[in-house]
């Protein structure tokens, strides 16, 4: 790259970067900083005299403690954690065995199912809410963790088999005819081969399918109704405020103990999350 | 070379012709059938079931009967939809300009070798990761009206002497949740355009700036070009997740004050769960689909003409 002097570096590059890190991660500094700090401290007016804001002399865990002991909190992040991890396996499951049958067989129709599977990929959790939620009722899966690890993979198989269809292209016919002329049945030549050529994408859609199915709404908003069902991001919204009176203190701190199973999946497969989103925007 | 030794192999193989074809297609059939199972049940069916239901008039536990096109005049005719309708656009027009303008920027930035460069990525991404809801809930408290830390900043630096109540000001709800919603895009477009910019050769810009282009020019005439086809479809993405956006403004604003936030999947969730009218609310968020398709058609046709060109 062409540039110019150290002062232009600093004004053109790392000013702006610099500026960028903080606007993007003061607000989970500020999460951090609310969850340890003392009610008294808290809700002190913005013009009040000797206030120092970003910084607490008196950190505490009387919010953390009112979470777990005062709420289902702990019961939330279960169930988030069991509903994100059995809605991904069932999306990996659908999403590799489709994006293998889309990539790599031919069969009549394959190109408009494939764009089929892309039209549903774009179809958005609010446009269906509604009539799902009869559905659900009707299935009686009604404030059932099943009402969503059933309908979570309608958002997520449909990115998993768009992922994983790009990556079993990728991966040379040769390798599969080779197997076949061993003596490898179609089926076996998939599943011994193929698919273990392509755990990293596999990899790739599961750490984003959980992200994604930890972050869900409004599915989990409409069909739980009963406390020790919800989800944390549901949890938080509706135990944690009394009509107009939010904790604050408890909220951040449930904001930040439920960010924190997807940062350190997050923090561990940086490098696949992030292959998997430059991967699904190229298509 | 082994190629042709392992077709004419194959050829050679006394398995039938037909028989084998059929083999792909029953595989890809039992392939595709947990898939379609799922997608039909929980996708094409409440589709269905939503386009019947926007034509009755029920509601929560009464079933109702079929009105026809009834609920959609009815909203046609409702200020507050219209209202909803006005803001959606208004909101997605806004963040995507700026999400891609500041994305675009924030990628250029990323896009030299300096130090820490991949933790600086990772750490970037960390506002599109963390749940939104979550994320959000930050925000609110920072935009709280007697607490608010922006408040207490802009105080302290002298540009303020009454306090500025972000979230309960018409005009300024709208700007907060743009802010918030542009605050969580960002990192998407700039990681999927970093990604787009690594493609491009560096001898090209390299090329262009012997040849005595300025660094605008190689900007607009090298880079940008190249960069189209990986913008229109981050730019696909964001616009219909952003139009059909419902978290973060239910948590800011839940549509307030005074409908200045409502959205489409907002107000739909008011009408239909809130207060129980599911035949409206159902009709409201269907109402989505004319212009999601709309913006879906038009930006794939654009997305196939750069590609081929």
């Amino acid at each position: 790259m062409i540039e110019g002097a150290a002062w232009r570096r600093w004004v053109f590059y790392n000013i702006p970067l610099i500026l960028f890190v903080f606007v993007l991660l003061f607000p989970f500094y500020w999460m951090i900083i609310t969850t340890f700090r003392p009610d008294g401290e808290l809700y002190r007016p913005w013009n009040a005299p000797n206030y120092m804001p970003f910084w607490t002399n008196h950190p505490t865990l009387e919010h953390i403690e009112y979470l777990f002991e005062e709420t289902n909190f702990a019961r939330w992040m279960l169930n988030t954690m069991f509903i994100a991890v059995v809605s991904t396996l069932i999306s990996l499951f659908c999403g590799v065995l489709a994006g293998y049958a889309l990539a790599r067989l031919n069969f009549p129709w394959a190109g408009s199912l494939g764009t089929m599977i892309f039209i549903t990929y774009l179809v958005p959790q609010t446009l269906l809410f509604i009539p799902l939620a009869q559905i659900i009722r009707n299935f009686e899966l009604g404030d059932t963790p099943w009402s969503l690890i059933l309908t979570y993979p309608t958002f997520l198989i449909p990115f998993c088999t768009w992922l994983m269809m790009g990556y079993f292209k990728a991966i040379p016919k040769e390798l599969e005819e080779c197997a076949r002329i061993d003596g490898a049945s179609r089926w076996k030549a998939m599943v011994y081969i193929i698919i273990p050529c392509a755990v990293p994408g596999i990899l790739s859609a599961g750490i984003i399918a959980f992200t994604l199915s930890w972050n869900e709404f409004i599915y989990a908003l409409v069909f739980l109704s009963s406390p020790d069902q919800k989800t944390v991001p549901v949890g938080v919204t509706s135990e944690l405020i009394r009509g107009d009176v939010f904790f604050w203190g408890p909220l951040m701190a449930g904001a930040l103990l439920g960010s924190i199973p997807v940062a350190i999946v997050y923090s561990f497969f940086v490098e696949h999350y992030v292959s998997g989103l430059t991967g699904s925007v190229k298509g | 070379m082994a190629v042709t030794a392992v077709s004419g192999v194959e050829v050679r193989r006394p398995v039938p012709r037909l028989r084998r074809l059929e083999d792909e297609r029953w595989l890809a059939l039992a392939l595709l059938v947990p898939t379609a199972v799922l997608l039909g049940l929980f996708i094409a069916y409440p589709f269905f079931e939503g386009v019947m239901l926007s034509l009755s008039s029920s509601r929560v536990g009464i079933p109702g009967e079929f009105v026809g096109l009834k609920n959609f005049s009815k909203i046609w005719d409702d200020s507050i939809f219209r209202t909803a309708v006005w803001n959606t656009f208004w909101y997605t027009g806004v963040t995507t300009v700026f999400k891609l303008a500041l994305g675009l920027w924030l990628a250029m930035l990323l896009n030299r070798h300096f130090k820490g460069k991949a933790l600086v990525r990772a750490f970037i991404l960390l506002p599109f990761i963390i749940p939104t809801v979550l994320s959000t809930f930050a925000w609110k408290w920072m935009f709280d009206p007697t607490f608010s830390v922006i408040n207490w900043t802009l105080f302290h630096l002298g540009i303020i002497t009454t306090r500025i109540n972000w979230l309960g000001d018409p005009d300024l709800a709208m700007t907060s949740i743009i802010i918030v919603n542009i605050w969580r895009g960002v990192p998407f477009f700039a990681i999927s355009l970093l990604a787009g910019l690594q493609t491009i050769s560096p001898e090209l810009n390299e090329a262009a700036a012997i040849d005595g282009a300025r660094p605008w020019n190689r900007f607009w005439y090298v880079t940008w070009p190249l960069l189209l086809p990986v913008t229109m479809v981050v730019m696909l993405f964001s616009v219909i997740q952003t139009f059909a956006d419902f978290q973060l403004v239910y948590v800011m604003t839940g549509g307030g004050p005074a409908n200045a936030t409502q959205l489409f999947a907002t107000y739909a969730y008011q009408i239909g769960i809130g207060t129980g009218l599911l035949s409206e609310g159902a009709a409201i968020s269907l109402a989505m689909f004319p212009f999601l398709f709309i913006i879906v058609v038009v930006q794939l046709l654009y997305i196939r003409r750069v590609e081929t060109r």
